[in-house]
């Protein structure tokens, strides 16, 4: 046998083996707010589908929708709002049979556990006290445009602007607000409950829709069943207790 | 046509000017603080070396390897709400480089700083230490000889240190955004604007500020480039 001969039947044994030993995996494009929920929940998820690896990409719904819209390979979209999940409908990117709404969150105002003027209520945002207040960008954070429809409805959104910082995410806002670099913020509950040491809650505000989450799978995945498995755990009791923990509501 | 250039000129009449005019304002700020920085620097490790003025000299060029996540998350422990030096300047001048355009200003200058000093250095190498001598001799305190000998001779250096820095904060983008925050109209950088428009899908918005940064930045490279030459 030539060396090259050899060297394809190598090269071909290889390629063959390398698609032998490939476990299927399947990339899942979740709202920030799911990032401690969804770690767990994947990990739950490839220990009871052996062989299986759940890839998680974390960010701000809008950003997860620009990034699906230019084409990333995503299997799996759960959102923080509807609105998001919408304009993925409306670009043609969901199957939409698949879609479930899985869980609910709370809008909570918060300020630094330490320094920093004492907020209690929307009110005190007006106080010259109160100099910077972190929220989430409107146009592709659902938190920030949950932000902006309360505080609009509660007549506070045009004196408040001035005093804005906002934030790629609604990580990022509890981020400023846990280092103390704004005066208070607008996070989930959830997000709250994960910085007890450097956040606290200082009111529970009611958002006009309810914070609700969907999930769906893409209609260009290639991995659609086992896409569809993984929504379907996270709305199986198993997968109910784990956003439970974390402080989900029922959907 | 018609219709192509009508959206055109809307595009161009909405433009908004702050990200533009505020890089150019910071750019040139902070390449000013760099260059007395820069310039200092390299004066004092080519004149009057030291014990550990490699290693300080080290130190100075790391802003040109690290990550600009790396620089952004120093000044935010270094002049943030919970530093010494942040809440000093809180308590006594209510002022925070944090959420403010001097903070793009400061981070700009960090990663500016390595550019200035390897130009200026090198072109304070290049000089005939003879003439120096000649100056003090005849009777230059030392101040006038670096004013009066050593920077003019180094000139091409050091302006083409400073041109290249102009530019590298003209691109600053992560330890700014870090440290800066984008707020639109007060803190957003062209970078920073080309991000937001990308992120909330204005593409045509993100595409005409990235032909206006490029333009700028091939303007400042063409001519520092002349100026490299001439050293």
């Amino acid at each position: 046998m030539t060396t090259l001969t050899s060297l394809r039947r190598l090269g071909l044994v290889l390629l063959l083996a390398c698609g032998s030993a490939h476990a299927e995996d399947i990339t899942v494009s979740a709202a920030a707010s799911l990032t401690n929920a969804y770690t767990d929940l994947a990990r739950q998820f490839e220990a009871q589908a052996p062989g299986t690896k759940v890839k998680l990409n974390f960010g701000a719904s809008g950003v997860l929708l620009q990034q699906m819209a230019q084409g990333a390979p995503v299997d799996v979209f759960a959102s923080a709002d509807q609105a998001t999940m919408d304009k993925a409908v409306s670009q043609k990117l969901i199957d939409t049979a698949t879609r479930r709404d899985f869980a609910t969150n709370a809008l909570v105002l918060v300020t630094p556990l330490q320094d920093g003027p004492a907020v209690a209520s929307l009110q005190d945002l007006k106080s010259a006290a109160v100099k910077r207040i972190a929220i989430g960008k409107p146009a592709t954070v659902p938190v920030g445009s949950y932000t902006q429809q309360m505080l609009q409805s509660a007549q506070l959104w045009t004196v408040l602007e001035p005093k804005m910082i906002q934030a790629d995410s609604v990580r990022q806002v509890l981020d400023y607000v846990g280092r103390g670099e704004v005066d208070a913020g607008f996070v989930y509950r959830t997000d709250a409950a994960i910085m007890p040491d450097k956040v606290k809650v200082a009111a529970t505000v009611r958002t006009a829709q309810p914070v609700s989450y969907p999930i769906a799978v893409l209609a260009d995945s290639h991995h659609k069943a086992l896409a569809a498995s993984f929504v379907d755990f996270i709305v199986s009791p198993a997968g109910r207790a784990v956003l439970d923990r974390y402080g989900f509501g029922k959907p | 046509m018609r219709y192509i250039s009508a959206y055109m000129t809307k595009l161009i009449a909405d433009f908004d000017w702050f990200p533009l005019l505020l890089s150019l304002k910071v750019a040139a700020l902070a390449t000013v603080l760099a260059l007395i920085i820069g310039v200092g620097l390299a004066w004092v490790f080519a004149r009057k070396p030291f014990p550990g003025s490699s290693l300080l000299e080290a130190v100075c060029m790391l802003p040109l390897v690290l990550p600009p996540t790396v620089i952004g998350y120093v000044l935010l422990v270094a002049a943030g709400r919970r530093s010494p030096l942040g809440n000093w300047l809180r308590e006594h001048f209510d002022y925070t480089i944090i959420f403010n355009w001097h903070g793009a200003v400061v981070a700009s200058a960090v990663v500016a700083v390595p550019l200035v000093l390897k130009a200026s250095g090198a072109a304070f190498a290049g000089i005939d230490r003879t003439l120096e001598n000649a100056a003090s001799t005849l009777g230059a305190p030392p101040w006038s000889v670096f004013f009066r000998i050593t920077v003019p001779l180094a000139w091409p250096g050091i302006l083409a240190g400073a041109l290249l820095a102009y530019a590298r904060a003209m691109g600053e983008f992560g330890a700014s955004l870090m440290v800066a925050g984008s707020i639109p109209g007060q803190t957003q950088t062209l970078p920073m604007a080309i991000y937001d428009a990308v992120q909330a899908g204005q593409d045509d918005r993100a595409l005409l500020l990235v032909l206006v940064t490029s333009v700028i930045s091939i303007l400042v490279l063409t001519v520092s480039k002349r100026y490299f030459s001439l050293r």
